[in-house]
Formats: structure tokens, C-alpha cells, sequence
């Protein structure tokens, strides 16, 4: 009866273990035998080659008889320890016991771990068919990942470009915006400079757009080699230019590097056998996290400063001072009125 | 068509013919891309009109170049997931055949919105089979008489395989089985995860 029994779990459950009333395995399924292909498991105890991890505190075999029908979490004493789940049901003899193992979600180690082929499954259990689902799932999930990056590599360089400012390579208007709002966001305090170019119009009007176009390259090659890697320098307009320098928030530095770029602008420009001649005027204001004006607010000052700047002569920097406000509402009152 | 069966025949006429007949053929199938991305899907009319393009460039007659194109999906190391992923339908030869009715619903398991061709195999005695073959696109029976041909090999089984012809979408392989353990084959190894 036992040997019948036996012949046909073989097939339906190849890693099925018969147990003894003493907890002793009397006989194992040819793929349980091969978790321990080196070990005749015949005559071993099964609590000695299993670890019962759930349910807790069984270490008898009339515990274990008591979770017939349970859900058993378990694990290989021995290396490789692999965790195995099961069940177990009383039979087929007078105190034997049945019970039947599953890799559970360890199969993909395990078919590795244990050379194992499909003919170690029954021919209805679903573990081969997860075996390729966790291929394919994987092989589609790859081709996935790299489009990803493609197309995340394509977003980099068109964000680039939206950022860009065609002739100068300068950063535009919209990423200003952008590193305006996260500075704000995180709460960064940044000096703000508003540059003007002085005399320009004269450069573009009498030497003609290319020499006004290589004026403002370089004038922008300078501006970026006088400030730091993480400063901003944005072209706004025509000769309009904005630096923002998270770095330099000091008064100090920032009229140090605002009176460099003066220093540097002011010398001539050769350009095709001339000079072209031109100077900066500079307004600058610095943003505060928890000061009282707002990114745009403090864009506004940094102009106030900058017209300031170019109505004491050009070439000058300005920092920005709430009088220089007032000042300002007199003239024009006084252009009003006038 | 889905841009994993584009980007198969992309890389089967890289791989074996060299990466500029493929951009000689996305000329000549006047595509405004060279590269089908394989997790985008592409109009259907895209496909035959890329295949009529690379039977051009190869100047060979279509119905050969199609079976070329399902050998070496199966044989190519660059598709080896493929090959592997094929071979999960059964341990032999006649298991694989009896697996392929449920091809489609393998590939949607995978990636949900790949739709092949629907295949149904006919066993006319224990050696004797004909497959039927939907064709959304004409010569698709080709393919599959490459890949039949290739997987027979792997499994090491001798087998003979006929284009019987076919019309209203459908085409028909017949399948003549004359040893099921011919040569080794290739190994198989659950474990062996494809890189």
C-alpha cells in the first residue's frame, strides 16, 4: 500500500517526504533528495535536516503533527540554507505523516543552487512557468530601463537647449527662472547682479552685428571666467545680463567680482583690426531666505542699483539701498512734473 | 506593430548583414529613423514596408530572407533571451510544438501590449504535424519555419518542415518528425539566467 502510495506522490509531489511516527524520514521524493544530493536522507530525523521557522515553538514531532495542515516556514539546517515551505498531513500508515515541500519564492536560487530541471516538478505545478515569467518579466523590464535612459538623456539635452542662449551659450531667461525658484524653494541666499553694457548700441551701430555679436561672446566668456562653477550668468536681452552667486553673498565678494568684470569689460575688444569699446554698469541686490523680499522683488532692487550705476557715470557697481528707491520716485515725479 | 518585433529585425539585419545595409533599408523604407525602440509600439504599416526594404537591400527573395530572419532569433547570441524563453514551453521537441497554441498569451504575460500572430498546431499522427499560422503580415509562416527549424536543432530533434502555402491571412507549415533525440542539442539550464 505504502510502496503505491509512494510511486504516485513521486510524480504528483517529486519533493514530498514520508515521516516516521519518531519524526524519522522513511522516504523521499526524487527532488527532495536532491536538496541534499551528497545525504541519504533515508533514516534521518527531519527535525535534525529542517529548521522550523513557522509556527514558532515546535521542537517535538507531536507539535508538528499538531500543524497538520498549517502552512510551515522552514529551512535548511546545512548550507546552502535554503527556506522552504510546507505542509504536512497525517498518513498514509497509522502514525506516519506526509510532508510535502515548495520552494516557495526561493525558487530562483534554488533551481540554480540544485541543478534543477523541469523534470523535477510535477508536471502541473506552476514553478517553471514563474521561472519564465521572472525572465521574461526581467528581459522586458531591461528593455525598459534603457529606454528610459535614452529618452531621460533625450529630455537632458532638449532641457538644455529650452536653457540655452544660442549665441553666447549663456544660460536664457527660462533657467534663471528655474535656479531662481530652487534657491528659493531651498531657502539659498544668493547675490543678484543686474549688468548692463555701456555703449554697445555705439559698437553694433557703427561696426556693424558681427562685431556686436563677438563683442557679446566675449563678453560673456569673461563674465563666466570671473565667477565661480556653481554661479548662474544669464543672458536676459540684448545686452542685458543677470549673475546669480549662491557663492558669493558676502557684500565683500560681490564687489570684488563686480569690479573685476567692470575692470575687464572696460578694456577694448579687438575685433577684425579695431577695437570695439564698451564698459558694464552693475546693480546689485541679494536675496535672503527670510529677508522681506521675494526672488522678484530683489531682480526689481538689483535694476534700481543698476540705473543708479549708469546715472553716476556707467562703469560703476551699486548695491542696492532702499534710498536709492526713493530717489528714483523723485525723478521720475520730477520728469512727470517737468 | 509592436517595437519589440522592429527592433528584432533591426538587430537580425545589423548582426548579420552589417549596420549600414540597415540604414540603407530605413532609406529605402523611407523611415524618418534609423533605431525602433523596443518598448514603443509603431504603426502597423511600418513593418511590411521595412521588410519589402531589406529584401531590396539584401537582394534576396523575401519568403528566404523572412526564414533567415526566424533562425536567427533563435540561434543569434544577441537574442538569446529569446532562445530561452522558448525553450521554458517543454522539455523536448514535441512538448515545444505543443506549446506554441499558447505563444501569444506567453508574450502578453510578459509584456502586456505585444500581440503575436495567433498559432494553432494540428497533430495528424504522433510524428505528423501541420502549424497554422495567422499572417498579419504577409510571409510570417516563414519566420516561424526558421524558428522551427533553429529550435529543432536546439533540442537536437531531426524534423522536416514544409511551407505549404496560404491565403486569407493564414499560412500552414507542415511538420514531419523522423527523430525526436537526433543530436545532443543544446543545453538548457533553468538556472542560466540570458545576460
Amino acid at each position: 500500500m505504502t510502496g503505491s502510495i509512494n510511486t504516485a506522490l513521486d510524480v504528483l509531489c517529486p519533493m514530498h517526504l514520508l515521516l516516521s511516527q519518531t519524526g524519522h524520514i522513511l522516504h523521499a521524493g526524487p527532488t527532495a533528495q536532491k536538496l541534499r544530493p551528497d545525504v541519504d536522507l533515508l533514516g534521518l530525523r527531519f527535525l535534525e535536516v529542517f529548521d522550523l521557522k513557522r509556527p514558532r515553538a515546535i521542537s517535538t514531532m507531536d507539535d508538528l503533527r499538531a500543524a497538520a495542515g498549517m502552512k510551515l516556514h522552514l529551512r535548511l539546517r546545512d548550507a546552502p540554507s535554503t527556506e522552504v515551505k510546507g505542509v504536512l498531513v497525517p498518513g498514509p500508515d497509522a502514525d506516519q505523516c506526509i510532508v510535502n515541500l515548495s520552494f516557495g519564492i526561493s525558487i530562483v536560487d534554488a533551481v540554480s543552487d540544485y541543478a534543477l530541471t523541469s523534470a523535477d516538478f510535477a508536471a502541473t505545478d506552476l514553478a517553471v512557468e514563474m521561472l519564465y515569467l521572472v525572465e521574461a518579466k526581467s528581459a522586458a523590464m531591461e528593455a525598459s530601463r534603457k529606454l528610459n535612459l535614452r529618452l531621460q538623456g533625450a529630455k537632458i539635452a532638449a532641457e538644455e537647449q529650452a536653457y540655452t542662449d544660442t549665441l553666447t551659450g549663456l544660460k536664457n531667461r527660462r533657467a534663471m527662472d528655474h535656479v531662481t525658484a530652487r534657491y528659493a524653494t531651498w531657502g539659498t541666499q544668493f547675490g543678484l547682479m543686474q549688468i548692463d553694457l555701456d555703449w554697445f548700441k555705439a559698437v553694433n551701430d557703427t561696426m556693424g552685428h558681427a562685431a556686436g555679436d563677438h563683442v557679446l561672446q566675449t563678453v560673456a566668456r569673461i563674465m563666466v571666467e570671473e565667477t565661480r562653477d556653481n554661479d548662474t550668468v544669464v543672458r536676459i536681452g540684448g545686452d542685458e545680463f543677470v549673475v546669480l552667486l549662491p557663492s558669493a553673498e558676502e557684500m565683500n565678494d560681490l564687489a570684488a567680482i563686480g569690479a573685476r568684470i567692470i575692470d575687464r569689460l572696460t578694456r577694448p575688444i579687438p575685433f577684425q583690426g579695431k577695437e570695439c569699446h564698451i564698459s558694464a554698469s552693475i546693480g546689485v541686490a541679494i536675496y535672503e531666505p527670510s529677508g522681506p523680499y521675494s526672488v522678484a522683488e530683489v531682480l526689481d532692487n538689483a535694476d534700481v542699483a543698476l540705473y543708479a550705476s549708469k546715472k553716476s557715470g556707467r562703469a560703476q557697481l551699486s548695491f542696492y539701498d532702499p534710498s536709492l528707491r526713493a530717489e528714483d520716485q523723485d525723478e521720475t515725479a520730477d520728469a512727470r512734473r517737468a | 506593430m509592436h517595437g519589440l518585433i522592429n527592433r528584432a529585425i533591426q538587430c537580425f539585419v545589423t548582426d548579420a548583414y552589417g549596420s549600414e545595409k540597415w540604414l540603407e533599408a530605413t532609406r529605402v523604407a523611407e523611415l524618418d529613423f534609423v533605431e525602433f525602440e523596443a518598448m514603443m509600439v509603431y504603426d502597423e504599416a511600418l513593418t511590411p514596408r521595412v521588410l519589402d526594404a531589406i529584401a531590396q537591400v539584401l537582394d534576396r527573395p523575401r519568403n528566404e530572407m523572412m526564414e533567415d530572419l526566424g533562425t536567427y532569433l533563435v540561434s543569434h547570441p544577441t537574442v538569446e533571451a529569446l532562445r530561452r524563453l522558448l525553450r521554458f514551453g517543454g522539455v523536448n521537441f514535441v512538448e515545444f510544438l505543443q506549446s506554441l497554441d499558447d505563444l501569444p498569451d506567453r508574450a502578453r504575460l510578459a509584456v502586456s501590449d505585444l500581440h503575436l500572430p495567433r498559432i494553432e498546431l494540428r497533430e495528424h499522427a504522433p510524428n505528423r504535424f501541420s502549424l497554422v499560422c495567422d499572417c498579419p503580415v504577409e510571409g510570417y509562416g516563414h519566420v516561424m519555419m526558421g524558428i522551427l527549424r533553429a529550435m529543432a536543432d536546439d533540442y537536437g530533434a531531426l524534423a522536416l518542415l514544409e511551407h505549404q502555402g496560404g491565403g486569407n491571412g493564414t499560412e500552414i507549415i507542415s511538420i514531419s518528425l523522423i527523430e525526436t533525440e537526433f543530436a545532443e542539442g543544446r543545453v538548457f539550464d533553468l538556472g542560466a539566467r540570458a545576460g
